[in-house]
């Protein structure tokens, strides 16, 4: 019995040693996603659905990896200035108009993309907020 | 012992038939009452409750729709606008799931109205209705001009809608979900944006379904 007890305390220790030793970007990437989930509340889930599914055809569901690796260049522009091209979503055309959200900064940006791309079952890693102001200038 | 077994089922019968507590919904707005004769040539009090007047709308299709469309139905109505990015969207998410629980009810009608009279036009709201995946005769999308559409909304189904250059799409309105019952009377509304009253207005449905006439 006595030697059980010893057994689960050690590995207990041994897995919050492991657990502890994150590394500085696991840290700040999980204060991006946390904040980004409030913001997707507020700003985005409305029309976006709380699981990114969409709404019918008049938005496009979160959920393709492939979009969304594809223009992660353009995903700042998509939120700071909306969007209204045509676009395709997994296989679906959507050609509705989404509003800007003019009044985010740059960190806000990029905890919504940080979130964005590490939830609905992606996992497309750290999106740094120096990046947005760098991806804004690319708007067309 | 046989007989003690009997009885008792006897009994529990007994309290299940005696506990119909049947739950009735409210009716809403002011009321008031009649003096009508009965056949017996004697006065009695009637109450009039407040109803929904007659009303004439262009719908998705270009086709003008009317209260007689609804005839015999219970109806949830609400006042949105295509363009709208703020509380319309959810409100149709919830909407809808309603929507596609009582769909095989003939029952069951659905009446948007848009508030945004310059824009929405029926090509537009076709559109929208075939975008959210609703486009049938069972919910209508119908417009209106101004005065018919804002009447109606604040008068009548107590909704407020009101035209504002500072909202952030140019209207601001409320989120509610209005029940109304075959005989055109207010039974409930339901704050389209949060979950918990929409489920409410499931069950309410519900409810209001198993009403005796």
């Amino acid at each position: 019995m006595r030697k059980y007890i010893l057994a689960i305390t050690f590995s207990l220790m041994i897995g919050s040693f492991v657990l502890s030793c994150q590394s500085e970007d696991q840290i700040e990437q999980a204060k991006y996603l946390t904040g980004g989930k409030d913001l997707y509340k507020t700003h985005c889930q409305n029309c976006h659905g709380e699981n990114g599914e969409g709404l019918g055809q008049l938005a496009p569901p979160l959920t393709d990896s492939v979009f969304l690796a594809n223009h992660k260049q353009k995903l700042a522009c998509y939120i700071k200035n909306g969007l209204s091209d045509t676009i395709t979503v997994n296989g679906v055309k959507y050609d509705g108009k989404m509003p800007g959200f003019k009044q985010l900064n740059d960190i806000d940006i990029a905890k919504l993309i940080v979130y964005i791309t590490n939830s609905f079952g992606h996992k497309q890693g750290m999106y740094k907020y120096e990046q947005v102001s760098a991806d804004l200038q690319n708007c067309k | 012992m046989k007989r003690t077994a009997i009885s008792l089922w006897a009994l529990s019968f007994l309290f299940l038939f005696s506990c119909s507590n049947e739950k009735k919904l409210p009716i809403f707005g002011e009321r008031s009452v009649k003096i009508v004769k009965g056949a017996d040539g004697i006065d009695r009090i009637d109450t009039v409750y407040k109803t929904v007047p007659d009303f004439k709308f262009l719908n998705q299709d270009s086709v003008y729709i009317t209260q007689d469309d609804f005839k015999g139905k219970i109806y949830v109505t609400d006042f949105f606008f295509t363009s709208c990015s703020t509380i319309c969207p959810v409100m149709h998410r919830n909407l809808k799931e309603i929507y596609e629980k009582f769909k095989s009810n003939p029952e069951i009608m659905f009446l948007s109205h848009t508030i945004d009279f310059k824009y929405d036009k029926p090509s537009v709201l076709k559109k929208y209705a075939q975008k959210l995946g609703v486009d049938t005769k069972k919910w209508e999308f119908v417009y209106g001009d101004k005065e018919s559409v804002y009447t109606l909304a604040e008068k009548d189904y107590l909704v407020a809608v009101k035209e504002d250059s500072s909202a952030t799409d140019g209207y601001i309105h409320q989120g509610w979900l209005v029940l109304v019952d075959k005989h055109r009377r207010l039974r409930g509304a339901y704050d389209g944006t949060k979950t918990e009253e929409v489920a409410k207005l499931e069950k309410d449905i519900a409810t209001l379904l198993t009403e005796k006439e």
